[in-house]
């Protein structure tokens, strides 16, 4: 037996990346824009994407892949917008089940209906480290967070603010009942992410919903994200 | 959670380059900005390397320190904190240098037969 050295020099997500390339030419090929929604667990991004999705996005025919832990529970409750959802298993062992990764995206393709949709959307798992880390073929990544949390979570959570085009603040509607500094928050975020867009936006009262939909209108347009 | 997710990419990438020999060390190089907890990160390799070729297996790290570049105006310094706009020109079209580092750099294998000396 001999001890041998191998160089590697190799990132430990470059599998990931490789394969998140493959899904997106596949993407690109049916000429579907996908967005990654990514966020923390309880941040409203299910009710928000109700919202969003109930009158439609202009001239786009959206579908949207179902990657949350509760899934099942958020697939039922986007059932009602007579749209296409698809419900992804994250059960893949271990690990699976705090993000989605390229691979359960690749395996989601064949049961995607590619050619009768224009905006793929992408509800990740509720977690705000791991999602960051893992690209799936996306275009375009949105990050949700309430201020039903803290305003300092852009300095807890660098990787994941760095990581998207797109932050919205959501349930604004609960900001006189919290301990929450929007000004605090958006200083915070722009040290993490200098020059990142922010929406504020209440599902309950639909303050941010027209823009958040004309953001979702503009993704095929600008399909900006390198995978 | 994260430093599990990580593990279990560092576990593939060194089986992968094993080619099915017995690993003994694994040295990766994790920058600063990535937010991975050492000891955790060590705790979860040993948790995701079993039943494959990396069971027993050490792991070795380096922590690579951050730097960032301002590309406008070419400043360059160092980062503990995640703050990433220029202090110089307050300019927010700023790159990582280095300290974004999730890198599998080598890995020590049991090989049955010496390398091949020419
Ligand atoms: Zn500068």
């Amino acid at each position: 037996m001999h001890r041998v050295k191998v160089r590697v020099v190799e990132d430990a997500l470059d599998a990931n990346n490789t394969i998140a390339r493959a899904n997106r030419d596949d993407f690109d090929r049916n000429g579907v824009t996908v967005v990654n929604i990514m966020s923390a667990p309880g941040a409203g991004k299910t009710t928000l994407l109700e919202r969003v999705l109930r009158d439609g996005v202009e001239g786009l025919r959206v579908g949207v892949l179902e990657g949350d832990v509760q899934g099942s529970l958020d697939a039922d409750r986007l059932a009602h917008l007579h749209i296409p959802v698809t419900q992804l298993n994250t059960d893949s062992g271990f690990g699976g089940e705090c993000h989605l990764d390229a691979n359960m995206i690749r395996s989601a393709l064949p049961t995607l209906p590619l050619a009768d949709i224009d905006l793929l959307v992408v509800e990740n798992v509720g977690n705000l480290v791991c999602p960051a880390e893992f690209r799936i073929g996306e275009d375009a990544r949105m990050m949700v967070s309430s201020v039903a949390e803290g305003d300092d979570k852009p300095l807890k959570y660098p990787l994941m603010f760095r990581a998207c085009e797109l932050v919205v603040l959501n349930k604004m509607d609960l900001l006189p009942h919290v301990d929450f500094d929007v000004d605090r928050f958006r200083h915070f975020l722009d040290q993490v992410h200098p020059g990142v867009t922010v929406l504020e936006t209440s599902a309950r009262t639909g303050e941010g919903i027209e823009e958040l939909r004309r953001w979702f209108a503009s993704l095929p347009d600008r399909a900006v994200a390198p995978a | 959670m994260h430093e599990l997710s990580v593990s279990s990419a560092v576990v593939d990438t060194a089986v992968k380059h094993a080619a099915g020999r017995q690993v003994l060390l694994v040295s990766v190089r994790l920058g600063h900005l990535r937010q991975v907890v050492p000891d955790s990160l060590v705790f979860f390799f040993d948790l995701c390397a079993r039943d494959t070729v990396c069971e027993g297996a050490r792991l070795e790290y380096e922590v690579v320190a951050a730097r960032l570049r301002c590309e406008p105006c070419e400043h360059e310094w160092g980062v503990t904190e995640p703050a990433f706009r220029c202090p110089l020109c307050d300019g927010a079209r700023v790159v990582v240098v280095c300290g974004d580092e999730l890198e599998v750099a080598s890995i020590e294998v049991h090989q049955e037969e010496p390398a091949c000396i020419v």
